[in-house]
C-alpha cells in the first residue's frame, strides 16, 4: 500500500457551537479520482476547505490530524501559500475574473511574482490542454474571459487552477450549474487529468461519482458513512444509508 | 373627496414640486450661464486679476483653485480609500465598524464653518503654516474624507466575494486579493466619489477663507497663500466691486461643476454597466 | 518570505493594523475638531459665564459684550422656516420619483436634483440677493434680506439631503406591502399615503432632521441674504444674523477675547449640529433594527 497524499484521522470540526465534520477519517491516493458524495449541508465543501486550508469561520474548534502531502495542514506551522499552489481548488459556480483569457490563467503564477513571459506562456498552454480548452480558445488569449461560455468558463477555472501544476486538484460540484455536453467535456477533462494529478471530486450528483470516481465516500450530517471502491459502494454498499441515498431515497 | 379626486390632487402637488425643484436648478444654471458665459473669454481665464479683481482675468484663482483640490485630494484619497478597505476587507461589522461609522457621518454633518475655524486656528495659529494651500488642503481633506470614505466602501462591498476567493484559492494572501482584484474593480466607483468631492470641493468657501486666505498672488509653495474662485467669487459678489466678473466667475465655477458632475454620472453608469 | 500560517497570520495583521489606524482619521478629525474649538472657546465661557453667553442678546466685543441669544433665536428659526419650505417640497420629489414617476423620468429628474448639491453654496446666496431679496422687499415690504429669504434659500439648499435620504427609505420598502394595498383595493396615492410613507416613517424623519442639520450650520449663503442685523427677529421680514455668520462675519478682524467668543459661538453650533446627528442616527438605527 503506498502512502497517500491526503490523510485525515479522527477530524472533527466545529463552528460557532455547530458540529460540522465528526470524526472524519480516510485516505486519497496519487493519480486516483476520489468522489465525495452526500447531501447538502453534509460537511463535503467543508472538508474540503481544510484541505487546502481556506476554512473560514468563527470560534472554530478542529480536532484530530489531517496529513496533505505529508504535511499537518491542521497545525499552525503550514505555510498555506504553497499548500494552495499544490492543492488547488475550483468552486461551484465558475468564477472567472474580469480580465483576458491568459490573465485568468496565469494569475496564480503573477501572485507569485513570476513575471517571465515564455514560463507564463508555458503555464497558460499546459493548463488549457489539461482542461480540454486549448483547441477551442487558442487564437483569443487576450479576449475578455467572460464572453466565453458557461462552460467554457469552468473549464478556463480547471485551466487556471492546472496552470499551477498542482499535486491535487478539489473541485467542488464542478458541473452543477452547466449543460450536460459542457459536463460531460469536463468529466473527460478529469479521466486524462487523473494521469498526472490526483482529483477529489465533490458532487450530490450520485451518477457522476458513478461514472468517474474510483473511490469514493459518502457525508452525511458531518459523518463519514462509508468509503470504499466506486464499483462496490454502488453494487453492495455496506450501510443501508448508503444504499437509500444511491437508490435516490433520500437527499 | 373620493378616493380618485384626492389621487389626481396629490399626484398633481407631486408633480408641480418635482417640477419646481427642477425649475430652480434650471433658473440657477441658466441665469448664471447667460449673464457670465459672455464675459468668460480666454483672456479672462488666463489674466491674473488686477485692481481687487475688478479688471483681468482669474488666473491666480483658478490656479489655486486647482491647487488647493490637488493637496486635498492627495491627503483624503489614501484616508477615505484606506478606511473603506478597513471597513469592507480587513474586520466584520461589529462594535469598531460602528464606531468608525458613526464618526464618519458627524464628520459629514460638521457644518463647514466649524471646520473653517478649525483649520484656522489648528494650522493657520497653533502649527504657524499661516493662510495657505497646505492649511486650506488639511482643512478642505477633512471635508470631503466622509464622501470619499461612503463612496469608496459601496465601490468595494459590489465587487463579487468570489474574486476574493479565487485569489486565496490561487495561492494568493489577503493584501495581493485587495491590490489585484478588489481595487482595480472598484476603481471606477472609488474615482466617482473622488469627482463627486472635488466638485464640493470647488464650490466651498467657508473652510477654505480661514485656512487658504484670500491672496490674489498665484501660490507656488504650498505654504504660500491664495483665493479659490468660490472665494474670488464671493468677495466680488458681496463687496460689489464687479458684477461682471463675479458673473464670469460664476459661470467657470458653475460649468466645471456641471461637467465633474455629468461625468462622475457617466461613469458611476458605466460600473453599474459592467457589473451586471 | 513568510514561512507558516502563524507568519502569514502576523503579516496579515500588521497590515491590518496599518488600517485600522488610516480607518480612524475620520473618528480623530472629529476629535481635534470638538478639541480645538473647545480649547480656544470654552475658558471665554467661563469668564463670561454660561448664562450670560447663552441668554443676553448684548453682544458688542469691542465694549466686553458677549451674548448670543439673538443669534441661536435667528439660527433656530431659519433652520424651522427652511424646514418648512425644503421639507414639504423635498418629500414631494421624492415620493413621485420613487412612487409615480416612469424610469426615464426619474433618470432625468433624479441626478438633477443632485446637481443641486453641488451648486456652490455663495451662487445660492447670490442670486438669492439678485432676485429673491427684491421681489420680497417690493412685494411683501421690509428690507428684503430677511428671515423669510433666508429660509426660501436655506430650504432650496437641503432639498437633496432630504431628498437623497427619503429616496433610500422610500425605495426600502418592499414592493409586497404596496401589492399588499393595491390588492385591498386602494389607489395608488393611498397605498403611497397610508403604507409606503409610513412604512418610511423613520426614513423620512432621518431626512428631515439631516435636513435641518445643513440648514443650522450654513454659513455663506445666510451672509449674503439675511440682512445680518443683530437683534432677535419679530416678524419673518426682519434680517437676521444667525451664529454661522457672525463667526464668519467677524472672524477676519476678531482677536483675543472676541475671537474666542467666536469659538464659543462655535461649540453652541457644534452641539446642535452633534445633536441633531444623534437624532438622525438614532431614527436610522430604529430603522434597522425593524
Amino acid at each position: 500500500m503506498p502512502e497517500p497524499l491526503i490523510k485525515a484521522r479522527n477530524v472533527s470540526l466545529e463552528a460557532d457551537g455547530k458540529p460540522i465534520l465528526k470524526d472524519i477519517s480516510l485516505d486519497i491516493f496519487r493519480n486516483e479520482i476520489f468522489g465525495i458524495m452526500g447531501p447538502a449541508g453534509g460537511g463535503k465543501t467543508s472538508f474540503l476547505r481544510l484541505v487546502n486550508h481556506t476554512f473560514r469561520g468563527s470560534n472554530v474548534k478542529i480536532e484530530g490530524r489531517l496529513h496533505v502531502l505529508g504535511e499537518d495542514v491542521l497545525s499552525d506551522e503550514v505555510n498555506p501559500t504553497p499548500l494552495r499552489r499544490k492543492v488547488s481548488m475550483v468552486f461551484a459556480t465558475p468564477v472567472v475574473l474580469p480580465m483576458s483569457i491568459f490573465e485568468n490563467l496565469v494569475y496564480g503564477l503573477r501572485i507569485q511574482g513570476i513575471r517571465d513571459k515564455s514560463r507564463l506562456r508555458e503555464a497558460a498552454e499546459r493548463g488549457l490542454k489539461a482542461a480540454i480548452l486549448w483547441d477551442e480558445v487558442r487564437d483569443r488569449l487576450d479576449k475578455p474571459a467572460q464572453k466565453l461560455s458557461g462552460g467554457q468558463q469552468q473549464r478556463l477555472c480547471i485551466a487556471r487552477a492546472m496552470a499551477l501544476s498542482p499535486d491535487v486538484l478539489l473541485l467542488d460540484e464542478p458541473t452543477s450549474g452547466l449543460d450536460p455536453i459542457s459536463t460531460f467535456r469536463i468529466e473527460e477533462a478529469l479521466k486524462e487529468l487523473k494521469k498526472r494529478h490526483t482529483i477529489v471530486l465533490v458532487s450530490n450528483n450520485t451518477k457522476q461519482i458513478a461514472r468517474v470516481s474510483d473511490r469514493c465516500a459518502f457525508f452525511l450530517m458531518g459523518e463519514l458513512i462509508e468509503t470504499g471502491k466506486t464499483s462496490q459502494m454502488f453494487t453492495v454498499p455496506r450501510e443501508k444509508k448508503t444504499d437509500d441515498y444511491i437508490a435516490g431515497r433520500f437527499g | 373627496m373620493t378616493p380618485k379626486r384626492a389621487e389626481h390632487i396629490a399626484l398633481g402637488l407631486m408633480v408641480s414640486g418635482a417640477f419646481l425643484a427642477l425649475a430652480i436648478l434650471l433658473f440657477i444654471i441658466a441665469v448664471i450661464m447667460i449673464k457670465g458665459l459672455p464675459h468668460v473669454t480666454l483672456r479672462f481665464l488666463l489674466d491674473n486679476p488686477m485692481d481687487m479683481g475688478r479688471a483681468g482675468g482669474i488666473f491666480s484663482t483658478i490656479v489655486s483653485t486647482i491647487y488647493l483640490l490637488v493637496v486635498s485630494l492627495i491627503i483624503a484619497i489614501p484616508l477615505g480609500v484606506g478606511t473603506a478597505i478597513y471597513l469592507t476587507e480587513y474586520t466584520v461589522e461589529g462594535k469598531v465598524t460602528k464606531i468608525i461609522r458613526f464618526g464618519t457621518e458627524c464628520l459629514a454633518g460638521v457644518p463647514s464653518i466649524i471646520l473653517g475655524l478649525f483649520g484656522f486656528i489648528l494650522f493657520v495659529v497653533k502649527m504657524g503654516f499661516s493662510w495657505c494651500v497646505l492649511s486650506g488642503g488639511i482643512s478642505l481633506a477633512i471635508m470631503i474624507l466622509p464622501v470619499i470614505i461612503r463612496t469608496s466602501e459601496e465601490a468595494i462591498k459590489a465587487v463579487p466575494q468570489s474574486y476574493r476567493d479565487v485569489n486565496e484559492v490561487l495561492g494568493g494572501s489577503k493584501w495581493q486579493g485587495v491590490i489585484r482584484l478588489v481595487l482595480p474593480n472598484a476603481a471606477p466607483g472609488i474615482l466617482t466619489g473622488i469627482i463627486l468631492s472635488v466638485g464640493r470641493g470647488i464650490g466651498e468657501t467657508a473652510v477654505v477663507i480661514f485656512t487658504l486666505g484670500t491672496s490674489l498672488r498665484t501660490p507656488f509653495s504650498i505654504f504660500d497663500s491664495g483665493r479659490s474662485m468660490a472665494v474670488h467669487f464671493y468677495i466680488l459678489a458681496q463687496e460689489g466691486i464687479s458684477m461682471k466678473n463675479a458673473y464670469a466667475t460664476a459661470a467657470v465655477l458653475v460649468f466645471s461643476i456641471l461637467i465633474i458632475n455629468i461625468f462622475s454620472y457617466y461613469m458611476m453608469h458605466r460600473f453599474v454597466k459592467g457589473r451586471t | 518570505m513568510p514561512a507558516t500560517a502563524a507568519d502569514i497570520r502576523k503579516k496579515e495583521k500588521i497590515i491590518q493594523r496599518v488600517f485600522l489606524i488610516i480607518a480612524f482619521s475620520s473618528l480623530f478629525s472629529l476629535f481635534l475638531i470638538a478639541l480645538f474649538i473647545f480649547i480656544e472657546g470654552f475658558p471665554m465661557i467661563m469668564k463670561v459665564g454660561l448664562k450670560d453667553f447663552l441668554l443676553s442678546t448684548r453682544w458688542s466685543p469691542t465694549r466686553g459684550h458677549y451674548g448670543i441669544f439673538a443669534m441661536i433665536v435667528s439660527s433656530f428659526w431659519v433652520t424651522i422656516g427652511a424646514l418648512l419650505f425644503g421639507g414639504p417640497l423635498g418629500l414631494m420629489c421624492s415620493i413621485f420619483l420613487v412612487e409615480f414617476a416612469s424610469a426615464r423620468w426619474r433618470a432625468i429628474i433624479k441626478p438633477a436634483l443632485e446637481l443641486l448639491a453641488g451648486i456652490p453654496s455663495v451662487v445660492y446666496g447670490f442670486l438669492g440677493v439678485v432676485y429673491l431679496v427684491p421681489l420680497v422687499r417690493d412685494y411683501l415690504g421690509g428690507p428684503g434680506l430677511s428671515l423669510l429669504t433666508s429660509c426660501i434659500i436655506l430650504g432650496i439648499m437641503i432639498l437633496p439631503t432630504v431628498i437623497s435620504i427619503s429616496v433610500d427609505a422610500l425605495v426600502a420598502v418592499p414592493n409586497s406591502y404596496r401589492e399588499a394595498a393595491f390588492s385591498l383595493g386602494g389607489t395608488r396615492w393611498q397605498t403611497t399615503y397610508m403604507v409606503t410613507v409610513h412604512a418610511a416613517k423613520s426614513g423620512i424623519i432621518t431626512a428631515l432632521v439631516l435636513g435641518m442639520g445643513r440648514a443650522v450650520g450654513e454659513t455663506m449663503a445666510v451672509i449674503m441674504i439675511s440682512g445680518n442685523a443683530l437683534k432677535i427677529p419679530t416678524s419673518i421680514l426682519d434680517p437676521i444674523r444667525t451664529m454661522t455668520s457672525n463667526i464668519a462675519l467677524e472672524m477676519g478682524y476678531a482677536s483675543g477675547m472676541h475671537r474666542q467668543a467666536l469659538f464659543a459661538t462655535g461649540i453652541v453650533l457644534f452641539f446642535f449640529v452633534m445633536a441633531l446627528n444623534t437624532i438622525a442616527t438614532l431614527f436610522a438605527r430604529r430603522k434597522a433594527i425593524k
